[in-house]
C-alpha cells in the first residue's frame, strides 16, 4: 500500500518545515531518515577509507561500499561491475563523452542528440566537435518535446556513432522512446547514451531492457546524498574506455618508467578516495525507493501530476506549456510576469519552485519563451499541497510580484 | 523637495514606479555608434541578460541606454539608473552609485540623491535578488572606471 502520509513521516525536512511546499524535486530531493542514518552510521560507527582494509571498520566500509554496487545493479538491472561511482551525472556524462572521443570515435563521426537536452548532455559533446571534428546533429522533437522513432530512423546513417538523449527531459518532461531508439541505433552500430537524471528517480529503469550502452544519473535527485552519481556502461565497453582521472585506487601497478597498468572497470574509473558516505547513502536511497516500489512511485506521481495539470489549466493568469506530457514537471509562466518574479512571489508564500532560462532553441520555438517556471513533484507531495499551490498561483500578477519588496 | 520625498515614502507609489519602469523602460534601445561603450551582463542566476551602453566624454555621461531580457527588479532598476545618471559628471555618478549600493547593502545612504531609485530600499531583505537590483548599476560603474582608465 502506498500511503503518502506514512511516507512523509520518513522525511525530516517535511516534518521540520511543514510550512514549505517543496515542488523543486527536479533540482534536488529531500532525504528520508534511512539515508541520513546510513550516512551518519558511517560517520559515527565505521569511518575509514575503502580498499585493502586490514582492520574491522575498514573492512566494514569496504563491504558497505561494495554492497552499494550490488544494490544499484539490482536497481537498474545490470552487473555490479558495470556500476561506476562518480560525483554526479554531469561527471558521468563527461567521462562517457570524453572516453568515447578518446578511444571510439574519429573525425567526421556523428553524435545524434536533441535540442531538448540538459547542458550536461550537450557541452561534453560540443567539446568533441571542437577537439576531434566530431559532428553534432539534432533529431527533431514535436510540440511537447517528444522525439519520434521515424525521425530517429531518418537521422541515422553509417556515420552516426553515438545517440545521446535523456529518457525524460528536464524542461518539459517529455518521455523519449529510448528502447526503440536504441534498437534502431544498434542497427547502425551506434552507441546509445542515456541521461537518466530525470527518469531513474521516478520510474523503473532496466538498462538491459532499454538496451542502452551507457547511462548516468545523480543520487541527489533520488533521495540520496549530494556529490554522488552513477555511470553505467556495458562491461566490455567500460573495459575498452579510458578513465578521465588517473591516480590512487585505480591502478594495479605502475613503475618509474611510466608504465601504468590499470585495474579493471569499475575501479579504474574511480581514482582517489571516493565519496564513501555518499555512496553508502545512495545505496540506502535505492533500497528505500525499491521498498516503496518504482512502479508505485510512477503511478502515484502520474495521478498527482494529472490532478495538478487539470487544476492549473483552469487558471486564466497562467500559461501552462506541457499539458500533454504525463510525467515530469509542470512548466508554466504567469501571464505578463517574468518567470523569476513569479517564482519569487510563490517563494514569498513558502512555495519552492524554480525559474530558469533554457538556452535550447527548440524550446523557444515550442513554447515561445526562454524563461519558465517548473514545479516538479516527487512521491511525497500531496494533493493538498497542489491545492495550496493553486491558490497561490491564482494570485500571480505583476502587482503582487512587485509587492513582495514592500 | 519635501513633497517629493513624502511621495517617495509611500510604498504604493514606489511599487507603481517599479511596475511602470518595467512595463515601459526608459532609454531602452541600443544604438550602433562607436562613441558608445557597452557592457553585457548576465547574472549568476543565468536568467537576467542585459546590455548597457553609455557615451562618456570629457568626464560627462552624455547618454545611457540598455536592452535585454530581465526581471522586474533588473529592468526597473536599470531603467531608473539611466534616467538618474544621464547628463551627470562621472564624479557625481560615482557618488550616486555609491549611495545606491549603500542602500542595497542596508547601510546609511542619502535618499535625496537616489530619487525614484529608493524604490529598491527593501531589496536587501531578499538576498537572492540583490544581483538583480545591481546588475545595470554595476555595468555603469564598469564603464565609468574604463573611461577614467583610458583618459
Ligand atoms: C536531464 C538532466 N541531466 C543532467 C542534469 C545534471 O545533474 P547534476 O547537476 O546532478 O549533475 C540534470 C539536473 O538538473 C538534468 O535534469
Amino acid at each position: 500500500m502506498f500511503d503518502v502520509n506514512e511516507i512523509r513521516k520518513d522525511f525530516p525536512m517535511i516534518q521540520n518545515r511543514p510550512d514549505l511546499i517543496y515542488f523543486d524535486n527536479g533540482a534536488t530531493t529531500y532525504k528520508p531518515q534511512p539515508v541520513i542514518d546510513a550516512v551518519l552510521g558511517f560517520y559515527n560507527g565505521y569511518t575509514s577509507n575503502v580498499e585493502r582494509g586490514d582492520y574491522e571498520t575498514a573492512v566494514k566500509a569496504d563491504k558497505a561500499y561494495a554492497d552499494t554496487r550490488k544494490i544499484i545493479a539490482r536497481f537498474i538491472n545490470c552487473d555490479p561491475k558495470e556500476v561506476v561511482f562518480t560525483a554526479n551525472i554531469t561527471a558521468s556524462l563527461n567521462q562517457i563523452a570524453w572516453g568515447l572521443g578518446r578511444s571510439f570515435l574519429h573525425e567526421g563521426d556523428i553524435v545524434l542528440t536533441t535540442e531538448a537536452e540538459h547542458a550536461s548532455n550537450l557541452l561534453p559533446w560540443f567539446r568533441l566537435e571542437k577537439d576531434l571534428g566530431i559532428k553534432i546533429e539534432y533529431i527533431p522533437v514535436d510540440h511537447q518535446g517528444v522525439c519520434h522513432i521515424e525521425d530517429v530512423r531518418k537521422a541515422l546513417n553509417e556515420k552516426v556513432k553515438v545517440v545521446a538523449m535523456a529518457h525524460v527531459t528536464n524542461v518539459l518532461g517529455s518521455v523519449q522512446p529510448i528502447r526503440e531508439i536504441a534498437e534502431a541505433a544498434h542497427e547502425y552500430g551506434a552507441y546509445v547514451v542515456m541521461d537518466g537524471a530525470q527518469s531513474v528517480p521516478h520510474r523503473r529503469t532496466d538498462v538491459r531492457e532499454l538496451g542502452v550502452d551507457f547511462m548516468g544519473f545523480s543520487s541527489h535527485k533520488m533521495c540520496g546524498p549530494d556529490g554522488v552519481g552513477v555511470l553505467y556502461g556495458r562491461y566490455e565497453l567500460l573495459q575498452k574506455m579510458e578513465p578521465v582521472f588517473l591516480g590512487g585506487g585505480m591502478n594495479a601497478r605502475f613503475s618509474s618508467d611510466f608504465n601504468i597498468i590499470l585495474k579493471d572497470a569499475p575501479e579504474k574509473f574511480e581514482a582517489g578516495t571516493p565519496n564513501i558516505e555518499g555512496v553508502i547513502g545512495l545505496g540506502a536511497a535505492a533500497e528505500y525507493l525499491m521498498s516503496l516500489g518504482m512502479d508505485n512511485i510512477q503511478q502515484y506521481e502520474k495521478e498527482l501530476r494529472a490532478y495538478f495539470a487539470a487544476k492549473i489549466s483552469q487558471l486564466d493568469n497562467i500559461e501552462f506549456y506541457n499539458p500533454d506530457n504525463l510525467s515530469g514537471p509542470i512548466t508554466f509562466n504567469g501571464k505578463g510576469v517574468f518567470a523569476q518574479d513569479a517564482a519569487g512571489y510563490l517563494g514569498s508564500k513558502n512555495i519552492c519552485v524554480r525559474s530558469g532560462n533554457h538556452c535550447a532553441k527548440i524550446l523557444h520555438e515550442v513554447i515561445g519563451t526562454d524563461q519558465t517556471i517548473r514545479a516538479s513533484l516527487y512521491f511525497y507531495n500531496t494533493k493538498e499541497e497542489v491545492d495550496r499551490f493553486i491558490e497561490a498561483a491564482a494570485q500571480i500578477s505583476l502587482e503582487n510580484a512587485v509587492s513582495i519588496f514592500f | 523637495m519635501s513633497q517629493t520625498s513624502s511621495l517617495l515614502n509611500d510604498p504604493m507609489i514606489l511599487r507603481e514606479l517599479i511596475m511602470d519602469h518595467y512595463q515601459y523602460p526608459h532609454n531602452h534601445k541600443l544604438v550602433e555608434d562607436e562613441r558608445y561603450r557597452s557592457v553585457h551582463m548576465a547574472s549568476d542566476s543565468c536568467i537576467d541578460d542585459i546590455t548597457v551602453q553609455s557615451r562618456i566624454s570629457g568626464g560627462m555621461i552624455e547618454d545611457v541606454r540598455f536592452d535585454g531580457v530581465a526581471c522586474t527588479i533588473s529592468t526597473a532598476s536599470t531603467s531608473m539608473m539611466t534616467d538618474l545618471l544621464k547628463g551627470r559628471s562621472t564624479d557625481e555618478a560615482k557618488m550616486i552609485i555609491g549611495q545606491y549600493f549603500n542602500m542595497i547593502e542596508n547601510k546609511e545612504y542619502d535618499p535625496d540623491v537616489l530619487e525614484e531609485a529608493v524604490a529598491f530600499q527593501n531589496v536587501y531583505k531578499q538576498a537572492n535578488r540583490i544581483k538583480c537590483a545591481t546588475i545595470g548599476w554595476k555595468a555603469m560603474q564598469q564603464m565609468i572606471d574604463e573611461s577614467e582608465a583610458s583618459e
